[in-house]
């Protein structure tokens, strides 16, 4: 069944060109009808539309704006239904001249304004700070990336219908509070990006770093947000200051993944960074990295994505472990932890500082850390005490933090790591 | 996934000829559909490359090297530029591909190939052996 074969064929294409044109198409629609929910509705039947007609027509030179155009008749042709049974419903009530086809004919006035911000306009939403931090991650993963919530659930160690169930409140919040799709601006776009910002970051953390999760799903998850940290460098005003911070979380996502296949052993052991094999790294990520890098610091601004790229960059310049700038990190330690203040800051710069100045310079911060007691049961923390000891000669102390250390971590192999280097400290 | 995404060479792209006003619209058409693949996040780098009269091929037999000067003859089995894109899937890598304009006259051509991913190895290379240092800076842009 030759024809049998090539339909398919042909579905598997509009629907590829579907996928490509959704996420944009969806917003659009949400700015129109205000809700999600009847938007994803509105593009699923201009899909329909699509793989009626296209095989026949071809697909469309400007596919988006053809399935954009089925999508709005539709929900003028829903609009109109609706009114019309309100009509009948309360006819009384109702001034003559407010027709059901004013009403739609304002609503298609309002859906011509294309000013082809529609996907930034989606993400800005998606991330609304009203809706919790984990609400904000499987709505963009479900609504912007495309993903099934059985995908979202898998990658999160979640149930399928808790995923669903969030993103159902997180769209029920939206209509509730009546955003409106659009992307802030000025002074209001600054204090909403950070909310973005994060919901990118912590789906790349998932997928990059996440100790749970199903291994086959979780690298989707930092390939999109990769691909999420790119649409919105490409999407943002080049010159606002306010772009500075997205293409640092661009650089530092693009650095971070460029170590993706050098980090972990043939064993699945974590490999720390300066003992990975350089050659591994992806440099084309790398290069990427740089020029986002370059871009942000441009912008002159000091923001806590842009100072972890710079940090990134640090280790990705440095052709062997040896040869890394450690005074260069120890500077913007000092940098990011006045941006983004928190022990764990506190202790990697201690560890920076005593690659950079030696391991009294390591101690002196690690005694100086204000919230030390957030730290009580942090194997890394007595693992640095150790090390800084250890390379001061003063064994027997160190040896005693490097048992500790051992006792605290919950990875095995880390445990037999440290186990080692308490050993190696002699009785 | 990753794919590299061939433009293959052309006669007008091979004789270097001077662009016409339509082929410098044509770019400017270009330049909007790699502007689009940035705004989807799909573009990660790409370059073009010079006519085959500027290139070199070396024939390897044995123990012999031989150089050949270009130009090269059927220009549909040459290259004139290459760009690398990361989609979810070869549908995602074609869709795309269908929506390059045309910048050259006549008929030309786009391949599209997969870069190899770890789980490709992985019936004839060992993780050991993907895992394995490997010396110099090979400056990779796959796994293998």
């Amino acid at each position: 069944m030759a024809a049998d074969g090539t339909g398919t064929e042909t579905d598997r294409a509009i629907e590829a060109v579907f996928r490509i044109e959704r996420a944009r198409l969806i917003g659009g629609l949400a700015r129109s009808v205000r809700n999600i929910d009847l938007a994803e509705e509105l593009a699923q039947d201009a899909l329909v539309a699509a793989l009626a007609e296209w095989p026949r027509s071809g697909v469309p030179a400007n596919p988006g704006a053809w399935l954009m155009t089925v999508a709005k008749r539709r929900a003028i042709d829903a609009i109109r239904r609706d009114r019309m049974r309100e009509r009948k419903h309360e006819e009384i009530a109702r001034t003559p001249d407010e027709s059901a086809d004013d009403v739609a004919e304002a609503i298609e006035a309002a859906m011509d304004d294309d000013l082809g911000d529609e996907l930034l306009g989606l993400i800005f939403t998606a991330c609304h700070p009203m809706l919790s931090s984990s609400a904000r991650v499987a709505l963009t993963l479900r609504v912007v990336g495309g993903l099934t919530t059985d995908e979202i659930a898998r990658a999160f160690l979640s149930s399928e219908p808790t995923i669903a169930q969030r993103i159902v409140r997180a769209k029920k919040a939206i209509v509730k509070a009546g955003l409106r799709f659009e992307v802030p601006r000025g002074a209001e776009r600054a204090a909403r990006l950070p909310a973005v910002l994060e919901v990118i970051y912590l789906i790349f953390n998932e997928g990059y770093a996440a100790t749970a999760g199903d291994d086959l799903v979780r690298p989707r998850l930092a390939q999109e947000a990769q691909r999420l940290g790119r649409i919105l460098a490409a999407l943002m005003p080049a010159d606002s200051p306010d772009s500075a911070e997205v293409l640092g979380l661009l650089a530092l996502m693009e650095i971070q993944a460029s170590r993706l296949e050098a980090r972990t052993g043939p064993d699945g052991a974590l490999i720390p960074i300066t003992e990975q094999d350089r050659a591994r790294w992806d440099h084309l990520l790398i290069r990427r990295g740089f020029d986002a890098l370059a871009r942000a610091e441009a912008l002159g601004a000091d923001g806590p994505y842009v100072l972890q790229a710079a940090l990134a960059a640090c280790h990705a310049r440095a052709p062997s472990a040896a040869e890394t700038d450690w005074p260069r990190i120890a500077t913007l330690y000092d940098r990011l932890r006045i941006m983004m203040p928190s022990p764990v800051v506190d202790l990697n710069r201690a560890v920076a500082h005593s690659m950079a100045f030696g391991p009294d310079a390591g101690l002196r911060l690690l005694d100086g850390i204000d919230d030390l007691a957030a730290l009580r049961d942090y194997a890394p923390l007595p693992a640095a005490r150790g090390d800084f000891l250890f390379r001061a000669g003063r064994l027997a102390e160190a040896r005693i933090e490097f048992e500790a250390a051992a006792r605290l971590t919950r990875n095995s192999r880390e445990a037999a790591f440290l186990t080692a280097r308490a050993q190696a400290c002699g009785e | 996934m990753r794919v590299m995404v061939f433009v293959k060479a052309t006669e007008a792209s091979e004789n270097g000829m001077a662009p016409t006003p339509e082929m410098l619209e044509a770019f400017a058409a270009m330049d909007r559909f790699t502007e689009e693949l940035v705004e989807a996040g799909v573009f990660v780098a790409a370059a073009g490359l010079k006519p085959s009269a500027q290139s070199k091929r070396i024939a390897i037999e044995g123990i012999s090297r031989t150089v050949i000067d270009g130009p090269f003859a059927e220009a549909r089995e040459l290259v004139a530029g290459f760009s690398i894109w990361e989609v979810k899937d070869m549908d995602e890598a074609i869709a795309w591909a269908k929506r390059c304009p045309n910048t050259m006259p006549g008929r030309s051509e786009i391949e599209i190939r997969p870069f190899f991913e770890a789980e490709d190895l992985a019936d004839f290379v060992t993780p050991e052996e993907l895992a394995a240092p490997r010396s110099g800076d090979r400056g990779k842009l796959g796994v293998a």
